[in-house]
């Protein structure tokens, strides 16, 4: 048994010392997949706010995720065409600039996530698992049926967007950035979810009538985490698509949606790195499982039970001491 | 000026009707024991009070306001404070955070809650799922004083509680009383405990108010009538 937060740091540990390594065995390959663990990550403390603090089960994440996707194969591939988005009433022009993408991004999706939040929201339960997904596949269908930007074929972008002083193409450099957002969103989720919002946001789950009669505004409060989370998930779909220089509908699936729901579950429900040890196991798991058999979401299946049913509280629930949890 | 002024209340779970007439006035400073027999009422009062069931007659005010139509958020931000019955705290956060979840400018802040029960300042970073009940009950408390409310509203406070813990419970109760401005409602079953502090008691029988009065004269033939088994 460790303290959470031991747990936490070798976590870390392990997510530089892998790339690191591969940058000096030479296997760029490797850094990719260090890098898609942290994006995916990085989606999942997104969810994990809305699910884990606020015991909002959403079942539409990849809403966010795909509408942050766009947002940088919109920007970059007007830039790489040199057309403007739009000319009135006033003229926008697409960009390569990475801190404007993941800007434009985090943006977007936290309108959406508003949208969204606001008329699921007024749900509850299975309803609102259920009104989440419809929105995910209306955006799902919607990104198909419109031509303008490649509908089911996807976008193509054929240099990653550029960040001032690095060169992205170089795997180890991207990964830096990607690990860099990661390690910043989550130092202020920690904050977030000790400051009052954080507690009323855990007590609401807890139960919302006694938080009504303390005086907290439950709906506001769920709508705002909601909000933040859709944002934080959006900024992975971003990095996502600049990963793969590619957007495409899958962004927008309900399997993207489900996945990472399961980074959650594996690493542990409301805990601070339950994600990215999910994210990252997940990895692992597709990378070596997936060699075996083009079915390996069987295995998965049963790892993903065995957690469910042996180790409540995920990877991190299991190893760590009970006192640091939250959420429990 | 009454602070909460409750008017021929009446109240039902859909087809079920519990309250048929209750009449409720508390004035500011003013502590008011609300009494009765077992599902005569009682909670389903508070629970129109605190906004979490609406009334189907009658008028409610609370400090000048007509609530009849606020969420039960902005009702409690009014400055309703209620310590609810059952399992109080939020049991996955530590003390300190169940006091500052809540918390919102006034004069109870952490020093004025940790003066009145020493223990939460003890037990500050422990789980509130891991206090005892008359910890937790302390808790409750001290998160409805830390909204800095002009009505407490204490739902059985001292049911299920050791007897010293209770005693702590109603010297605590008889503190607040002499602070002066902070107005009371009590809910509770025993009299002796209650004579200790409360000004005025209202009964309930079958979702009517029947009896109200100071607590000086409550005789034994009322209490008899009323409340007794």
């Amino acid at each position: 048994m460790f303290q959470e937060r031991t747990l936490d740091i070798f976590v870390l540990l392990i997510l530089v010392i892998v790339p690191a390594s591969a940058v000096v065995t030479d296997e760029p390959f490797t850094i990719t997949l260090a890098t898609r663990a942290v994006i995916f990550a990085l989606a999942g403390v997104g969810l994990n706010l809305a699910l884990g603090q606020g015991g909002l089960v959403s079942f539409g994440h990849a809403a966010f995720f795909g509408v942050g996707g766009y947002a940088m194969g919109i920007l970059a591939s007007h830039a790489q065409n040199y057309t403007p988005i739009m000319e009135t009433p006033f003229l926008i022009e697409g960009t390569n600039s990475m801190p404007v993408i993941w800007l434009v991004a985090i943006v977007s999706s936290g309108l959406v996530a508003l949208l969204v939040g606001a008329l699921s929201l007024r749900t509850s339960g299975v309803y609102f698992i259920m009104v989440t997904l419809a929105f995910g596949q209306m955006f799902y269908y919607f990104t198909i049926s419109w031509p303008a930007y490649g509908g089911e074929d996807g976008l193509s972008i054929y240099v990653r967007n550029q960040f001032p002083g690095l060169n992205t193409l170089d795997p180890i450099q991207f990964f830096g950035i990607c690990f860099a957002l990661l390690c910043i969103v989550l130092f202020l989720v920690d904050r977030l979810n000790k400051s009052p919002f954080g507690l009323a946001l855990n007590g609401a789950h807890q139960n919302e009538e006694r938080a009504l009669t303390v005086g907290i505004n439950v709906y506001r409060l769920r709508l705002v985490a909601f909000v933040i989370s859709g944002a934080i998930t959006g900024l992975a779909g971003a990095l996502f698509a600049d990963l793969n220089r590619f957007v495409s509908p899958t962004m927008f699936s309900w399997q993207i949606s489900g996945e990472i729901m399961i980074f959650i579950i594996l690493g542990g429900v409301a805990r601070l790195f339950g994600p990215v040890v999910g994210a990252a196991l997940f990895i692992l798991l597709e990378h070596v499982l997936g060699g075996l058999s083009d079915y390996w979401f069987i295995y998965l299946g049963v790892i993903l039970l065995a957690v469910v049913l042996f180790a409540k509280g995920g990877i991190i629930g299991k190893l760590a001491k009970r006192e640091a949890g939250h959420g429990q | 000026m009454n602070l909460l002024e409750m008017k021929e209340i009446s109240a039902s779970y859909g087809a079920s009707q519990a309250l048929f007439g209750v009449d409720l006035n508390i004035e500011d400073g003013q502590v008011v024991a609300l009494m009765g027999r077992n599902g005569m009422g009682k909670s389903t009062t508070i629970k129109v009070i605190c906004r979490l069931l609406k009334h189907s007659q009658g008028q409610v005010q609370f400090a000048g306001h007509d609530i009849a139509g606020l969420a039960p958020h902005k009702a409690a931000q009014l400055g309703l404070g209620l310590v609810p019955e059952g399992r109080r705290c939020f049991t996955n956060l530590s003390v300190y955070e169940n006091l500052y979840a809540s918390a919102r400018a006034g004069a109870w802040d952490f020093a004025a809650v940790h003066d009145l029960f020493p223990r939460l300042a003890e037990r500050r970073d422990q789980l509130a799922g891991s206090l005892s009940g008359g910890e937790q009950q302390m808790l409750a408390i001290g998160r409805a004083l830390m909204t800095n409310p002009r009505l407490l509203i204490l739902d059985e406070a001292t049911e299920g509680l050791a007897p010293v813990v209770r005693q702590e419970i109603w010297a605590a109760i008889a503190r607040l009383k002499q602070t002066g401005d902070l107005a009371i409602l009590v809910v509770d079953k025993t009299l002796r405990e209650l004579r200790q502090v409360a000004d005025k008691v209202v009964i309930l029988e079958r979702g009517v108010s029947v009896w109200h009065g100071d607590m000086d004269t409550l005789t034994p033939e009322i209490r008899d009538q009323y409340l007794g088994v």
